[in-house]
Order: structure tokens, then C-alpha cells, then sequence
């Protein structure tokens, strides 16, 4: 039983553990920055435009369903075993979650709200900016954790084309069937997601003091 | 776009779905394999999180509890959680190809339908449940004949979350050992043939999409017979998450 989970090997290697997380962390909030920076604008043209959020979610959706095991191996021979690879992976699997989050939260603020700002004589980018967007972060945020926690959990199958943080201990685990690093990964990778999804709903709660708590979330 | 032709030419090659689709093992096969574990899974979750749910809901004792786990057991990593419990299979000596994948999605299936359900249960009207209650409702007659028909359409949104949810993530399985469509994905990422994971990634894509239809025809279908239940469509257009999570 002792050679299950060796604690002195967790001592001997803390700093190499830092470091993965780190990088864990860093490939997320990366991918989740590039994916708020596509999903804006596209959500934007979505609220306004209303014909295009069919396609625009269609395309996303269909984006979606694609295995991430197969997009990463896929992209393999065009970007090689790049960080690269792994973020066009990790952005377009955001997309769907970010924008459909961005446009109901949008088209939630209440039209008398966006009409009275225009009346006060408020700029359309004044009305969008200090009116929209404040009374919709809150859903915007939900969209944002939800994206955070996916991807925290499809870096670790990143690792499969050796940019996993610390999915590359539950690899090299799997590979050599030494189970102290499958069991250093996935432990690693569960406290990352659950901490970051707490904190996030954290945020959420501290921006939004006048909404009620839900803590149910559906599906 | 050639390697598109090609793995169109694979999957229509009509002796790959009794054969060899590259010595991978067969289309029927792979796809038995994928759909038997899909759907063994998420039934057991049903099982454990249906009255699970159900009893919080009606009971309202434990909530707190339960859903805070439930959502923490949403952000659990699929790839990590699949890793451990083929760990496990390995140390106990179980087998490893149908164990481990079982045990990994059946935990993933629970949290979205224990939420659904409960949620569903809670939303029912309170003056429909005190009116029953007044016509001399027993407690399992308000659940059984009030509540669960009231709850139906979003008990029936998650379990079509859960289900799509494993599909995707039962590719997963054939990283540690577990055969299915990830088999393809896996083997020609191996032997860096992408015309076999191309073909495998449209299997699995075309399959999550049937299950979402499937489950999208049977949740219409459910939402018309209670159609006097306001609260079921509300949480479809909040859009807190679509109904596949990538895996």
C-alpha cells in the first residue's frame, strides 16, 4: 500500500509541481482571454444583428461536439507539438459557452434601462459600456467560470501532445503505470478546477451585491 | 482536404463497419462499445441521482450539501477523474478495459441530473402542492403524482446533459485502456495517420449529436403533456452552459 501515493517523492520534486501548475494555469487564462477577445465582438454582432446568432452558435456548437483527444492529435501535423496547437484546441472550446452567456446577458438588461440611458443623451458606446455591460457581468462571469473550469480540465488532455501542465503527471502515470503521478496529477488538476470555480463564483457574488445567490446551476 | 476524402472513404467503405477500419477494430464494433457504456452509465446515475434528487427536492433537507457537491463535482476534470479510477482498477486487479471508463463517466453522469431534478422538484408551484396536500395528498402521491410529472421536462434536460457529457468524454477511455469510437482517435494518433482520427472525430461528433436530438425529441415530448409547468423552459434560456461539455 505505501508505494500508492509517495509523499517523499510530492517533497523531493515541489518546485517541478510549481511550475506545472503555473503552466496549467497559464495555458487556461490564455485560452480563456483569447476566447473573451473572439466571443465579444461575435456576441456583440449576435445581440445586434439577430439573424447571425443562429449561424454564429451553429458553427461554434458543431466546434464543440468535436472530441478534444481528436482536435489535439489532429492539428499535430499543421502546428506540430506546440503550445499553439494546444490553445487553438482550448480557445474554440470556449466559444460556444462564452457567447451564448455574453448574448443572454445582453439581451436581459431591460429595454426601458437601455432607453432611459439613450434619453439621458448617453452615446451608443456610452449606453453599451457603462449601462450594458455592468447590468450583464454577472451572467458574463457565469460564462466565464464555466470556461475556466472546462478548460482547466481539457488541459489536462492537452498533455497527450506534451503541453498538459499538470496533466503530464496523470500521462506519464498512465504510461508507466506508477501511480503516484496519475494520482499527483488528477489531484492536482481537481484542486485547481474546484478552487478556481469557487473563486470565480466568489467574484461573481462580490460584483453583483444586489443579485440573489443561486446555487443551483441547471443544465 | 484530402484527408477529409480519405476519411470520408473510410467510414463509407462499407467493409470497415464489420471489419478492420484500419485494424482498429470494427465500425459496429467500436460503436457498441461506445453506445454500451454511454448509456450503462448514465442509467446507474439515474439510479443513485434521480431519488437523490428527488428527495431533496421534495424534502428540502440537505440541500446545501448535496448541490454544493453536485457543483463541485461539475468542475472535476473528466481526464483526471478517468485517470484515478483506472488507478484504482489496476491496484485491485479489476479489468481494466470496461471498469475503470464505467466508474469514471457514472461519477461525471450524476451532478448535472441530481441539480436538474432538484431544481425541477423545488420550482413546482407551492400553491399546486398545498392544494394537494389539501385534497389529502399522501407525501409520495404529491411527489409521484404533482411533482415528478411537473419536473419531468428539466429532470429529463439534465439526464440529455449527462448523456451527451459521456459520450464525448467516453473518447477519453481509450487513452488508459477502454475500447470505443476514441480507439480510432488514439491508434491513428499513434501511428499519425489522420485520416483515422478524422474519421473517428466525426463518429463520435455525429453520435453525441443523435443523443442530443434523441434526448432533444423525448424532452418536447415530455414538455407538452406538462406544458402548464412555466418554470421548465426558464432554465434553457438562461443559458447557463449548452447541453454538451467538451471533453
Amino acid at each position: 500500500m505505501n508505494d500508492l501515493f509517495r509523499w517523499d517523492y510530492v517533497f523531493d520534486h515541489l518546485d517541478e509541481i510549481q511550475a506545472s501548475t503555473l503552466e496549467h494555469l497559464k495555458l487556461t487564462l490564455l485560452a480563456v482571454g483569447v476566447g473573451l477577445l473572439i466571443s465579444f465582438p461575435l456576441a456583440l454582432l449576435a445581440h445586434r444583428v439577430r439573424w447571425t446568432y443562429g449561424p454564429i452558435t451553429w458553427v461554434t456548437g458543431v466546434m464543440f461536439t468535436i472530441p478534444s483527444l481528436a482536435l489535439f492529435a489532429f492539428l499535430v501535423p499543421f502546428t506540430g507539438l506546440t503550445v499553439l496547437t494546444a490553445e487553438i484546441g482550448l480557445v474554440s472550446y470556449t466559444l460556444l459557452i462564452l457567447i451564448r452567456n455574453i448574448v443572454s446577458a445582453l439581451d436581459a438588461v431591460p429595454a426601458d434601462v437601455r432607453e432611459s440611458a439613450v434619453g439621458m443623451g448617453l452615446s451608443p458606446g456610452q449606453v453599451m459600456w457603462r449601462v450594458q455591460v455592468p447590468l450583464a457581468l454577472p451572467v458574463i462571469l457565469g460564462g466565464v467560470r464555466i470556461a475556466t473550469v472546462t478548460t482547466i480540465g481539457l488541459v489536462t488532455v492537452t498533455a497527450v501532445i506534451g503541453q498538459g501542465g499538470v496533466g503530464t503527471y496523470i500521462l506519464s502515470g498512465l504510461r508507466s503505470l506508477v501511480p503516484t503521478f496519475t494520482i499527483l496529477g488528477a489531484a492536482l488538476a481537481i484542486i485547481l478546477a474546484v478552487t478556481m470555480d469557487r473563486l470565480l463564483v466568489l467574484v461573481e457574488k462580490l460584483v453583483t451585491p444586489w443579485a440573489r445567490s443561486r446555487s443551483a446551476r441547471t443544465a | 482536404m484530402d484527408v477529409l476524402v480519405e476519411a470520408l472513404e473510410l467510414l463509407f467503405d462499407g467493409s470497415n463497419w464489420t471489419g478492420s477500419m484500419l485494424d482498429s477494430g470494427s465500425i459496429l464494433t467500436r460503436l457498441w462499445e461506445h453506445v454500451f457504456i454511454s448509456v450503462t452509465s448514465v442509467a446507474l446515475a439515474i439510479v443513485v441521482a434521480l431519488p437523490l434528487g428527488l428527495y431533496i427536492g421534495h424534502r428540502r433537507r440537505f440541500e446545501a450539501l448535496v448541490i454544493n457537491l453536485s457543483n463541485v463535482g461539475r468542475a472535476l476534470p473528466a481526464f483526471a477523474v478517468l485517470a484515478l479510477a483506472y488507478t484504482v482498477a489496476l491496484r485491485w486487479q479489476i479489468s481494466f478495459e470496461f471498469w475503470p471508463a464505467f466508474i469514471a463517466l457514472f461519477l461525471l453522469a450524476i451532478p448535472p441530473i441530481v441539480t436538474n431534478t432538484y431544481v425541477g422538484v423545488k420550482e413546482v408551484d407551492a400553491d399546486v402542492v398545498e392544494a394537494a396536500r389539501g385534497m389529502g395528498f399522501s407525501e409520495i402521491e404529491v411527489l409521484r403524482r404533482i411533482e415528478i410529472p411537473l419536473s419531468l421536462p428539466l429532470i429529463v434536460a439534465g439526464i440529455r446533459t449527462s448523456l451527451v457529457q459521456v459520450i464525448a468524454t467516453a473518447t477519453l477511455a481509450a487513452i488508459t485502456a477502454g475500447g470505443n469510437f476514441g480507439r480510432f482517435i488514439q491508434n491513428g494518433f499513434a501511428r499519425q495517420e489522420r485520416p483515422l482520427i478524422l474519421a473517428g472525430a466525426i463518429l463520435v461528433a455525429l453520435l453525441a449529436i443523435a443523443a442530443e436530438l434523441l434526448m432533444a425529441l423525448v424532452e418536447k415530448a415530455v414538455r407538452q403533456r406538462s406544458t402548464e409547468s412555466p418554470d421548465a423552459t426558464v432554465f434553457d434560456e438562461v443559458g447557463l452552459g449548452p447541453g454538451v461539455e467538451a471533453a
